[in-house]
C-alpha cells in the first residue's frame, strides 16, 4: 500500500482524486448518497428500463419512486443511490443515455425540499398508547386506524425524521411498517435583490 | 486519397432520399400492416433484408411476394447469421443493416448478433415477429418476452400496437441505429397489426425529446486542448471504432499529419489511419505491438479519439499510461472518465472536434520521441519462425500481397483475428471487420457475406476477404451455401490448426498444457468436402510452397465463394502479449518474457 502511495505518479494521483479514490494510504473511499430526479416518457417500458440499466451495470439502488407529473406523457422519478464520484457520474451518464430520459437531475448538494411518506403499526394498549400518541403528536403523525391492540399511524416528512420515528416506536413492538422512498424538488431560487417586486 | 472514399460517399444522406422519393407514391393509401412494414422499410431505403420466415410474419412474407418490394431479401440459413450479416452489411458500407425474423427462437436465435452489435457499435435494426397483441404474456405457442429479452443489449426497442404506427416507429428505429453512438434497435412486430389495415403516412421528422446527438466543441475546450497538444513532449493519438463510425478518418488522417504525432488504433480502429504511413504504430492492448504499447506507457498526452479504453487496451487500469493527461474526443459521454480520467473531453462527433482543432494548433517538434518509438521498433519487430513449417503469418503475408490491402478483411474470433489485425496491414477505413467487444465466434462467414451484399447494394467493387479458424467457422458455416446461392465471391479463408486455438494457448502459457476440450482433430469435418457439398469452390494447402498456387486459384474465381484451407502448425502462439490482469509494460514478447505468467 505505502509503497505503491510513492510510486504514483501525478497523473495519477489526479486520476485518483477524480474518481473520489483514497489517495492516502487507510483513507476511506468517498461515497455519498445521492439523490436524482429523472423525467421520463410516461411510456410502456420505460421505468423497466431505468430499473433494468441500475442492475445490469451494478450500480445500487436504495429507492424509486414513480409517479406521473402535470403532463400525462411524462412520469418523474426521484432515484436514490449511492457511490463515489465516478459511479455517480457513471449513473447520470448512463440515465441520459437511456433513449425515454428527458431530464436527468442529481439534486444532491442543492437546495432542496425532501420528503417521504411512512404507515406504521404500532402494537400498544393503555399507557403505553397514550405515550405513542404523544411521540405521534411531536412528529406531527396522523392516526389512521385504531384497534384495541394496535395504531396505525402516518407520518411525511424528511428521511431521517420518518427514521428517528421507526427507532423511537421500536420499543413498543412495531407490526408492520410502509415506506413509500423519498420524493424531493429542488426549491426555487430566490429573487436575488431580497424579494420586493 | 482514395482511403476514405467509400464512407464518405455512402455517409451521404443522398440514400435517405431515394427512399423517401420511393415511398411517395404509396402515402395516403390504406394497406395491411404487413405492406406498411415493407414500404417502411423502403422508405429507409434498406436495400438488402436478412431474414427467415415462420408464423408471426408470414403476412409480411407473403406480402413481399405480392407488392414486390425494391430490396433484396436475402435468405440466412440461422438468424444469428442473419444478424452477423447485417452487422457485415452496416460496417463495410455505413449503412444501417436490416433483420427479419419469426418470434420466438427465430428472435432468441438473434440475440449473440445483437448483442454483438450493442459492444460494437453496429447500427442494425432487427424486425422480430410477435404473438397477436392479445396473446402476449399467455405463453402462447412461440412467445418470447423479446423485449424483456434484448432490453440490455439494444439502444433501443419497441413494440408496435396499431399499424399506423409502423413508419415513425421504423423511421425512429433507423435514425437511432445511424446517429449518436450507433447501435442495435428491436422492433417486435405482433402478427395482429401486420394483419389489420391501415392508412400508409410518412414523416420525415424525428420528434424524441429525450434524444439528441451531443456537441460539445466550445471555444474554451479548443483553447485548452491546444494549450495541452502545444506543451506535450510525447504526444499520441489513440484511435477506435468511433472515428471510422463518424466518417472522421480524413480529418483524423490530416490533423496526426500536420501535428506530426503518432497514432496507434484499437481492433476496431484499424484502418481508420493509414498503417503503412511511418506516423502509424499499428495496433495497441493485449496483443498490439511492443512498440505501440511502450509508446502508450511513456506517452504525456493521449488524445483518444472515439475509442473507450477497453480492458483488453489498458490491461491493468491503474498502470495505463501513467505519465499521459488524456483528451478524449468521444460521442458516447458514458465512454468518458469511465475507466480512464478525461483531463479533458469534447462529448462530440470526431470530425467537427478534429477540424476545428487542427488550425489551431502549431506542428509539433518531438523528433526525440519519434527516434525513442524507432527504438522500440527496432527492438521488438513482429516476427514468427522462418523454418519452413505452415504458419498462419505467411498465409496473411502473402494475402496482404495478394490484395495490396485493397480488400476488406472480415475476421472471426481468435488467433486468427489477433494475427489478421497484426499482419495484415490496413490502410482504408472500413477495410477491417470483426467482432471485438463480444469476441463472438461465427461472426466472419455471415458477416463476410453482409459486406459483400452491401458492396454490391452500392455498387462498390471490392475483395471480400473471410479469416476464420477452424472452430469458429463451424459455428456458422451454413451461411456458405447462402454466398454461394447468391453468387457472392468471397475468398474464406480456414486456418486450420485442429485446435481451438486461442484457449489452447492460454492453456500452454497460464494452465501447465492441460489441453482440456480443445483438440478439433477428431471432430473437424473435411473443409474442402464441406465447402463443395455447399456449391463452392474449395482448396488446400498444407506446405508453404503451396500457398500462393491456391490463393492464385481462389482468386480466379468470380461467381462463387472459393474456401482456401490452410493446414497450419498448431503449436503456433500469438505474440507479443500483455497477460490478463497485467500492465502494458508487462508484455510477453520472444524477448521480454517474465519468468512466470499466471
Ligand atoms: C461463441 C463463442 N464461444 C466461445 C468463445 C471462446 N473462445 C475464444 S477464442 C476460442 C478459440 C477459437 O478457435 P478457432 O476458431 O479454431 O480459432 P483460432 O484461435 O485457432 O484461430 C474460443 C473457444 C468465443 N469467443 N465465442
Amino acid at each position: 500500500m505505502s509503497e505503491q502511495a510513492i510510486t504514483l505518479t501525478p497523473q495519477q494521483l489526479i486520476r485518483k482524486r477524480a474518481a473520489g479514490e483514497p489517495v492516502e494510504a487507510g483513507a476511506a473511499p468517498d461515497i455519498q448518497q445521492h439523490i436524482i430526479n429523472v423525467l421520463l416518457e410516461n411510456s410502456m417500458g420505460a421505468l423497466i428500463r431505468v430499473v433494468n440499466m441500475f442492475s445490469a451495470r451494478g450500480f445500487n439502488l436504495d429507492s424509486v419512486t414513480v409517479g406521473v407529473t402535470e403532463d400525462p406523457t411524462v412520469s418523474r422519478l426521484c432515484i436514490v443511490t449511492r457511490g463515489n464520484v465516478r459511479v455517480i457520474s457513471q449513473i447520470l451518464r448512463q440515465l441520459n443515455r437511456l433513449v425515454d430520459t428527458i431530464e436527468v437531475d442529481d439534486v444532491t448538494g442543492t437546495d432542496f425540499v425532501e420528503r417521504e411518506l411512512c404507515i406504521i403499526k404500532v402494537r400498544c394498549r393503555g399507557e403505553k398508547r397514550a405515550e405513542v400518541l404523544q411521540v405521534n403528536e411531536i412528529f406531527r403523525g396522523r392516526v389512521v386506524d385504531v384497534t384495541p391492540d394496535i395504531l396505525a399511524l402516518e407520518i411525511v416528512g424528511p428521511t431521517q425524521k420518518v427514521d428517528a420515528f421507526v427507532n423511537l416506536m421500536k420499543p413498543h413492538g412495531i407490526d408492520e411498517v410502509a415506506r413509500s422512498g423519498r420524493v424531493a424538488m429542488q426549491r426555487a431560487p430566490q429573487p436575488a435583490d431580497g424579494g420586493s417586486d | 486519397m482514395s482511403s476514405a472514399s467509400t464512407a464518405a460517399a455512402l455517409a451521404e444522406p443522398q440514400a435517405r432520399l431515394r427512399g423517401k422519393a420511393a415511398v411517395q407514391q404509396h402515402i395516403g393509401k390504406r394497406m395491411s400492416g404487413a405492406e406498411i412494414f415493407l414500404r417502411a422499410l423502403e422508405a429507409e431505403d434498406a436495400r438488402v433484408v436478412f431474414g427467415h420466415p415462420g408464423g408471426a410474419v408470414i403476412h409480411v412474407y407473403d406480402e413481399m411476394a405480392r407488392v414486390q418490394p425494391n430490396f433484396k431479401h436475402v435468405l440466412v440459413r440461422h438468424e444469428q447469421g442473419g444478424t452477423h450479416a447485417a452487422e457485415g452489411y452496416a460496417k463495410a458500407t455505413g449503412e444501417v443493416g436490416t433483420v427479419l425474423v419469426t418470434s420466438g427462437p427465430g428472435a432468441t436465435n438473434t440475440v449473440t448478433g445483437i448483442a454483438d452489435a450493442f459492444m460494437d457499435s453496429v447500427p442494425i435494426v432487427v424486425f422480430t415477429g410477435q404473438v397477436p397483441l392479445p396473446l402476449i404474456g399467455n405463453d402462447a405457442f412461440q412467445e418470447t418476452d423479446t423485449l424483456g429479452v434484448t432490453r440490455s443489449i439494444t439502444k433501443h426497442n419497441y413494440l408496435v400496437r396499431a399499424p399506423e404506427d409502423i413508419p415513425r416507429i421504423v423511421h425512429e428505429a433507423y435514425h437511432l441505429a445511424r446517429t449518436g453512438r450507433p447501435g442495435p434497435v428491436v422492433v417486435d412486430l405482433p402478427k395482429d397489426v401486420l394483419m389489420s389495415e391501415g392508412v400508409f403516412a410518412y414523416d420525415d421528422a424525428i420528434r424524441m425529446r429525450g434524444y439528441s446527438v451531443p456537441h460539445e466543441c466550445d471555444e474554451v475546450r479548443l483553447r485548452r486542448a491546444v494549450r495541452m497538444i502545444e506543451s506535450a513532449q510525447r504526444p499520441l493519438l489513440y484511435v477506435g471504432g468511433g472515428a471510422i463510425n463518424a466518417n472522421a478518418c480524413e480529418a483524423l488522417t490530416e490533423f496526426a499529419r500536420h501535428l506530426n504525432v503518432p497514432v496507434t488504433t484499437s481492433l476496431h480502429g484499424l484502418g481508420a489511419f493509414p498503417e503503412n504511413d511511418p506516423l502509424s504504430l499499428g495496433m495497441l492492448g493485449m496483443h498490439g505491438t511492443w512498440w505501440a504499447n511502450q509508446a502508450v506507457q511513456h506517452a504525456d498526452l493521449i488524445i483518444a479519439v472515439g475509442a473507450r479504453f477497453d480492458d483488453r487496451v489498458t490491461g491493468m487500469v491503474d498502470r495505463w499510461a501513467p505519465h499521459a493527461a488524456i483528451i478524449h474526443i468521444e460521442i458516447d459521454k458514458s465512454c468518458i472518465s469511465k475507466n480512464i480520467y478525461a483531463d479533458l473531453a469534447f462529448n462530440a462527433d470526431a470530425k467537427p472536434v478534429l477540424e476545428a482543432l487542427r488550425p489551431l494548433v502549431r506542428a509539433r517538434k518531438v523528433k526525440r520521441w519519434h527516434n525513442k518509438i524507432q527504438g522500440w521498433r527496432e527492438e521488438c519487430p513482429l516476427s514468427y519462425a522462418d523454418d519452413g513449417e505452415l504458419r498462419p503469418q505467411f498465409v496473411l503475408e502473402r494475402l496482404r500481397a495478394k490484395t495490396g490491402g485493397d480488400a476488406v478483411v472480415v475476421t472471426d474470433v481468435g488467433q486468427n483475428q489477433m494475427w489478421a489485425a497484426q499482419y495484415m496491414n490496413y490502410t482504408q477505413p472500413r477495410s477491417h471487420i470483426t467482432s471485438g467487444g463480444l469476441g463472438t465466434m461465427g461472426f466472419s462467414l455471415p458477416a463476410a457475406l453482409g459486406a459483400g451484399l452491401g458492396l454490391r447494394a452500392y455498387g462498390i467493387d471490392k475483395t471480400v476477404i473471410s479469416i476464420n479458424g477452424d472452430g469458429g467457422f463451424m459455428m456458422n458455416a451454413q451461411e456458405l451455401a447462402v454466398a454461394a446461392a447468391h453468387g457472392v465471391p468471397l475468398k474464406v479463408v480456414i486456418m486450420n490448426n485442429n485446435f481451438l486455438g486461442m484457449v489452447r494457448q492460454w492453456q500452454e502459457l497460464f494452465h501447465e498444457n492441460r489441453f482440456s476440450h480443445t483438440d478439433l482433430t477428431d471432430t473437424n469435418p473435411d473443409f474442402v468436402q464441406l465447402a463443395r457439398a455447399s456449391r463452392c469452390a474449395a482448396f488446400r494447402a498444407e506446405r508453404t510452397d503451396q500457398v500462393d498456387g491456391v490463393i492464385e486459384k481462389a482468386w480466379a474465381v468470380d461467381d462463387r465463394p472459393a474456401v482456401m484451407e490452410f493446414r497450419v502448425v498448431k503449436e503456433e502462439m500469438v505474440f507479443p502479449m500483455v497477460p490478463v490482469g497485467k500492465s502494458s509494460d508487462e508484455m510477453i514478447t520472444s524477448k521480454h518474457a517474465p519468468e512466470t505468467f499466471v
